[in-house]
């Protein structure tokens, strides 16, 4: 089996640089991002305050009504932690008349309905605060598809998205992240009782070590069956990594003209900075 | 005979070469009052790295008359400078290139012979393909000049140190990727790409029995870190300086060049190279290959 061990320090030095100059070199000096309870966002709030001061960073708690209690508690270890500023906006009151207007709504279409109220939220305090919104999906759950399109996928820029979710723990343990989030099972926390493997179907241990060797090392199908993965949970996963490609990319636009935004018109996000 | 060499390890403005322009002259003047010989510039320092459709925009002529060499070209009165740039040629060809400059004039430039257009590169795409592998005769003796993917062929290098070339400048925005650990590693280590490009120019200093000096980007552009790390290596294959990675950094070595008759006394492959014989085989080989 693979070894997904990184070097912890040169993420961690990478990540704290990409996160300033990117947000400086677009003329601010702030970010914003929601603090979930959760890992990931965690994570994506140590780095930026180490590459920002604690006082450019604005993290916020929105919690639903179904929402764990260990959320709000686990965010708020993260932010007595580093002294970072702070908000709670409650969604509920802002979804529960769309929830309201359709009783047979079920919980993947709430939760995305609570994603994308969230990146709302954020959007309007990137504009208040004057920050960038950090994205803190990571390279497991992009590949998977696991996000809510315009939702947590929704974010101006990502540091944790070419980490797996096993690379981005132990990144996590190493910048300090408190105990109990490290040890809980990842959730999206939609609903109560959600855990991501139980709606997943698989391990993130288990998922991270095929995805390496498809993704990173450019293992065949076969190649992955013969270093042991069970064949269905291996065309599982590339027929779910195939389907997902339209959360990866940008919609396509019908070409009509001899130059296109995206086909023949290319230029980095970064030009002229 | 002692070389000073000042390894300008800079970011870039993406395709603001007025800008670039200015950070160039400041760094010149800073490496002059260090004492520095020579000043070299990694790959496109110019006008940044990724440029696409940016290209044509970026592109110039190394001329007395233009706007961006002529200030280059007088600085180089003082101190010889190596700069990358886009040169546009008469018949609008754009190329990834990186000149030579002393006593006021244009000595050499060498276009970019190998484009990496595979993964995340694109040049093959926005850039023609130079033709020529030359050495060339500087104040410090001969240089040779490559530029990144160059000197992943080997043959580049050779060629060079066949052509009489005793100084390799070589030239990169080498991106950083890979962070598995190295061993025994506490402060942030390399990349994996850093630690290949390093092992590869050390081996050609040893190798060659030459001096080698590379000169890296810093900085980002988009999600792309360069993960600077400029460093010299002498004939003996060894370090010199290793400059300061992930940051900018004007980064200082002397070269001491009487070391190439040490090495060379000790060493003698470049006595021992059959040139002739590489040459029969090769054209053995594109002979079979062709037919």
């Amino acid at each position: 089996m693979p070894d997904l061990t990184i070097d912890t320090n040169l993420a961690r030095k990478i990540l704290t640089d990409f996160i300033r100059t990117e947000i400086t070199r677009a003329g601010f000096s702030r970010a914003v991002l929601g603090l979930s309870g959760g890992l990931d966002s965690a994570l994506a709030c140590y780095l930026a305050a180490e590459a920002l001061q604690p006082e450019n960073v604005l993290a916020v708690r929105m919690p639903y009504a179904t929402s764990s209690a260990d959320s709000l508690a686990h965010a708020q270890l993260v932010i007595d932690a580093l002294g970072v500023r702070t908000l709670t906006i409650p969604i509920t009151d802002m979804v529960e008349p769309l929830f309201n207007r359709y009783p047979d709504m079920e919980n993947r279409r709430k939760g995305n309905v609570m994603a994308r109220q969230r990146m709302i939220i954020l959007f309007d305090q990137s504009e208040a605060f004057k920050g960038l919104v950090l994205g803190t999906s990571n390279k497991t759950e992009i590949l998977l598809g696991y996000t809510t399109v315009h939702g947590d996928a929704a974010c101006a820029l990502n540091p944790l998205g070419d980490l797996y979710k096993t690379q981005l723990r132990q990144l996590a343990a190493a910048v300090g992240v408190p105990e109990p989030l490290l040890q809980k099972p990842p959730s999206a926390d939609l609903w109560a009782g959600q855990t991501d493997e139980d709606e997943l179907g698989f391990t993130y241990a288990a998922v991270d070590q095929l995805l390496y060797l498809l993704v990173d090392q450019r293992y065949t199908p076969q190649e992955c069956v013969d270093s042991g993965f069970e064949a269905k949970f291996v065309h599982a996963v590339i027929e779910r990594v195939r389907k997902n490609q339209f959360k990866r990319v940008m919609p396509p636009i019908a070409k009509l003209s001899g130059r296109t935004v995206g086909y023949d018109f290319l230029y980095l996000r970064d030009w002229g900075t | 005979m002692k070389l000073n060499v000042a390894m300008a390890q800079i970011n870039t403005v993406l395709g603001n070469v007025e800008q670039n322009l200015e950070k160039h002259l400041d760094l010149i003047e800073q490496a002059r009052r260090a004492g520095a010989d020579l000043i070299t510039f990694p790959e496109l320092s110019l006008t940044g790295y990724a440029l696409q459709d940016l290209t044509p925009t970026v592109a110039c002529r190394p001329l007395p008359d233009d706007p961006v060499f002529n200030p280059l070209l007088a600085a180089s009165q003082d101190i010889d400078i190596q700069v990358g740039f886009v040169e546009e040629d008469e018949r609008n060809l754009f190329y990834i290139a990186t000149a030579f400059l002393s006593g006021g004039a244009v000595r050499h430039i060498h276009h970019k012979v190998y484009l990496p257009t595979y993964g995340f590169f694109d040049e093959g795409r926005f850039f023609a393909r130079g033709e020529s592998v030359r050495a060339f005769d500087t104040r410090f003796g001969r240089v040779g000049m490559l530029i990144c993917e160059d000197f992943w062929h080997a043959s580049s290098p050779y060629m060079l140190w066949l052509d009489g070339a005793d100084l390799f400048l070589f030239t990169s925005a080498s991106p950083g990727r890979g962070i598995t650990p190295t061993p025994h590693n506490t402060a942030p280590g390399r990349t994996e790409s850093a630690r290949w490009v390093n092992d590869i120019i050390r081996a050609y200093a040893g190798m060659f029995t030459t001096f080698v000096v590379h000169t890296n980007r810093a900085g980002f552009e988009d999600g792309i870190n360069f993960w600077g790390g400029s460093s010299a290596f002498s004939p003996d294959g060894e370090p010199l300086v290793n400059g300061v990675e992930h940051a900018e950094a004007l980064v200082l070595a002397e070269l001491d060049l009487s070391q190439l008759r040490r090495t060379r006394t000790r060493l003698p492959l470049l006595r021992d190279e059959r040139t002739s014989l590489v040459q029969r085989e090769i054209t053995r080989i594109t002979r079979n290959a062709d037919g």
